[in-house]
């Protein structure tokens, strides 16, 4: 049976979940659901209403909350907490490396092909070097836990990682409606990831900038799916928002358009995909972006959060060898395992998959969002020959792990707590140091038995509590 | 060889332009087959002067303009001196890693006639196999002007059997990579084709690289190797990656294009001028 977080194996409640527990007797199940109602109400006149990951699905849509916290003890988040840095910090130096030397591609530990023929890997950054050298500011780690000790990587989010503002607006939440299970300071502040975001943005600031750099979000526009982001992040930190159409470059530099005459842009936190950034160095064909940012970019104008071609660090096919990175570049163990994965572009990998696709998850290698994934064990034997067809048909853009026994969290159901499949997101910042606020958004899937987290396919969010002792 | 290059492109616009922005790879590298002795870009008669290396180790400029605009005409002149090196290309101050030069991209998708046109050479050692691949790209295409378009992919000028050496280049990469060999698009200049005429645009090759000598440089539309006669901009995946302008404009829209490029012999003292006619 999956590893229920709030139980420990006698069955008793866990001490971190004690005072949650006493809530909940004294609230009763009647209580909690009046209170959830008020919360949805509130979320609904607020209108976050976009979609987790850029998942599709209609953007109008209320992302369903969940009432009852996801706890981490301190000693659980120690260890999460170092897991986190050292894989943010491998990702980044692997970054670096690729588009420098390539020492671990020279050195055998991950085929070259894999990187160079990588549709995410840009050509156009090798031998420039980021400030910092740090490519991907924002990492996005996605964590499933398996057991009372045992917390695995399901995936890299090195772009432009969103759900942080559910992270942010869930406390507030839950801070506004139920101040009393805050006030005995035991539950670790989330509320200053904007102020960290930003000091991690001026960090980066480009050798052109001279006094306190000026920041601005860039966003593809109102009509993105999470747009509401955008500006709820834009606003908490007190910085721009920004479309392509209101900047553009001269003299090396990026400015913004003012009432009151261009005004020079230093570090530019982009949530635009690569592909839009700049029509001049990436696809013509694009309406969008911002003519010459690249090469503003490269010539030290201004600075890119994340770097173009960040993306093949958090690649399905690179994934599988992030242990390595760690161990090749920080000398250092795994502290937070990964998830064994088959390969199906591998000889032995199909043939292991098509044998046991039953027993497995596969997933496309750029696929996302929970979409043309299957799930061996929930699936008929049509469904398992047709998608072992789909494999056979290109096998190097399909990859399979085993089922995995996720953990629950108690979730608020009709007659009372039940236990539902989650996952785990926290957003670690790379600047000229690393900063990693203690908590995160938890996804979980609301029907019952599913493991399917993503919001598209019925999954919900929660408030995430780190402990402080 | 001492070789002069005026290169003007002129793009006029419907209404005038109020924001112009231009990506320019206009500046030839110094490299072991040709040294740069003068060279200029100019934009509307403004200089550019700023032109770093790009990750492919060539110039690449950028030039921003607002106001009002009905024309921009940007100027690449100056002299470089060229020198035979039987078609090896070297001397690049950066170098791209080669597994990307195996790299596909949607004007060289490599469909069944290419790989099987690819296959069909029987040359084991590799320059001659890719001289080989070279005539067999220029039998498959024949030159002809006005029936391909700049967004003609290999795989559509092979099935057209006509084309220009854009189309030759295009299949010639595709062809090279399907068979593991990286290879790259090459933009340029051309003191004269095969037949002695002048060429009044750019021109563009092949380089594919060869295990122990490096990049060696092979034009399929005339059947050669690079000689002495041939001046080298600027490299990429394919003709857009290797465009030497590019544009994007807002407020209008183009109403037309003009490229004109004159290259002759320098005149150093005592030798023979070839003034290329009109």
């Amino acid at each position: 049976m999956s590893f229920f977080e709030m139980h420990d194996p006698a069955g008793s409640v866990r001490d971190c979940y004690a005072e949650v527990q006493r809530w909940i007797d004294d609230t009763g199940v009647a209580g909690l659901h009046r209170r959830l109602e008020e919360a949805e109400a509130i979320f609904r006149r607020i209108g976050i209403t976009f979609a987790v990951y850029g998942e599709g699905g209609d953007p109008e849509r209320l992302i369903p909350f969940d009432l009852l916290p996801r706890i981490f003890s301190r000693m659980e988040w120690q260890r999460l907490d170092q897991g986190i840095r050292q894989r943010a910090q491998a990702l980044n130096a692997f970054l670096y490396d690729v588009y420098h030397r390539g020492e671990i591609l020279r050195a055998g530990l991950i085929p070259q092909e894999l990187v160079y023929q990588n549709e995410a890997f840009r050509p156009e950054m090798i031998g420039f070097d980021p400030p910092g050298r740090v490519y991907s500011h924002i990492v996005g780690i996605d964590i499933v836990r398996t057991g009372p000790d045992r917390f695995e990587v399901l995936e890299d989010n090195c772009r432009t990682p969103s759900g942080v503002s559910y992270m942010l607006e869930n406390r507030e939440i839950m801070t506004r409606m139920f101040p009393d299970l805050f006030s005995r300071g035991k539950v670790t502040p989330v509320d200053n990831y904007p102020a960290q975001l930003l000091r991690t943005l001026k960090e980066v600031a480009p050798p052109a900038c001279s006094g306190d750099p000026v920041v601005v979000l860039l966003t593809p526009g109102s009509l993105n799916s999470a747009y509401y982001e955008h500006s709820y992040l834009a606003d908490l930190m007190g910085i721009e928002l920004v479309e392509p159409v209101d900047l553009f470059v001269e003299d090396g530099r990026v400015w913004k358009k003012t009432t009151a005459g261009p005004k020079a842009v230093d570090v530019i936190y982009r949530r635009i995909d690569d592909d839009y950034l700049d029509p001049l160095a990436f696809r013509p064909d694009s309406l969008l972006g911002v003519p010459g940012l690249f090469h503003a970019y490269r010539s030290g104008g201004v600075t890119l959060c994340s770097a173009p071609g960040a993306g093949i660090a958090d690649d399905k096919a690179i994934y599988v060898y992030v242990p390595e990175m760690i161990r090749f570049y920080l000398g250092e163990e795994p502290i937070l395992a990964n998830i064994p994965t088959w390969q199906c572009g591998t000889k032995d990998g199909l043939a292991y998959v098509l044998e046991h696709l039953g027993e497995l998850v596969a997933k496309e290698v750029h696929g996302s969002g929970g979409y043309g994934m299957l799930i061996g064990p929930k699936s008929t034997a049509a469904e398992i020959a047709a998608y072992a067809d789909r494999i056979r048909a290109n096998p190097s853009g399909f990859i399979a792990q085993p089922t995995l026994d996720l953990s629950t969290v108690p979730t608020l159901g009709e007659a009372g707590v039940v236990r539902r499949h989650a996952d785990f997101r926290p957003y670690c910042l790379v600047g000229k140091r690393m900063r990693l606020v203690a908590g995160g958004l938890t996804r979980v899937a609301l029907t019952e038995g599913s493991l399917v987290v993503n919001s598209s396919q019925g999954g919900g969010v929660k408030d995430t509590w780190v402990l402080r002792d | 060889m001492e070789l002069a290059v005026r290169h003007q492109t002129t793009y006029r616009y419907a209404t005038p332009a109020n924001q112009v922005s231009l990506l320019l790879r206009l500046h030839p590298g110094q490299l072991d087959c040709q040294q740069i002795r003068s060279w200029e870009v100019t934009v509307n008669g403004t200089p550019v002067t700023e032109f770093p290396l790009n990750a492919f180790g060539d110039g690449e400029g950028f030039y921003h303009r607002r106001g009002a605009f009905s024309e921009m005409e940007i100027v690449a002149t100056g002299t470089v001196a060229t020198q035979e090196r039987h078609g090896i290309v070297s001397g690049f101050l950066q170098e791209a890693p080669l597994p990307i030069f195996l790299r596909q991209t949607q004007l060289t998708q490599p469909e069944a006639a290419i790989r099987a046109l690819a296959r069909s050479l029987t040359e084991s050692e590799p320059i001659p196999r890719l001289h080989a691949l070279s005539a067999r790209v220029r039998e498959a295409i024949t030159y002809e002007t006005g029936i391909t378009t700049a967004a003609t992919s290999a795989a559509e000028a092979l099935a057209l059997g006509r084309g220009v050496c854009q189309d030759h280049t295009h299949l010639f990469v595709s062809a090279a990579r399907s068979l593991g060999i990286p290879a790259r698009y090459v933009s340029g200049y051309l003191l004269a084709d095969e037949a002695g005429h002048a060429l009044r645009e750019t021109h563009a090759w092949a380089e594919a690289w060869v295990d122990g000598l490096g990049w060696i440089g092979f034009d399929a539309t005339n059947g050669l190797c690079v000689t002495e006669l041939y001046v080298r901009l600027c490299s990429g995946l394919d003709a857009h990656d290797a465009a030497p302008v590019r544009g994007s404009v807002y407020g209008t829209t183009e109403i037309g294009i003009q490229a004109d490029v004159m290259i002759s012999l320098a005149a150093p003292s005592g030798s023979q001028q070839v003034q290329q006619q009109q």
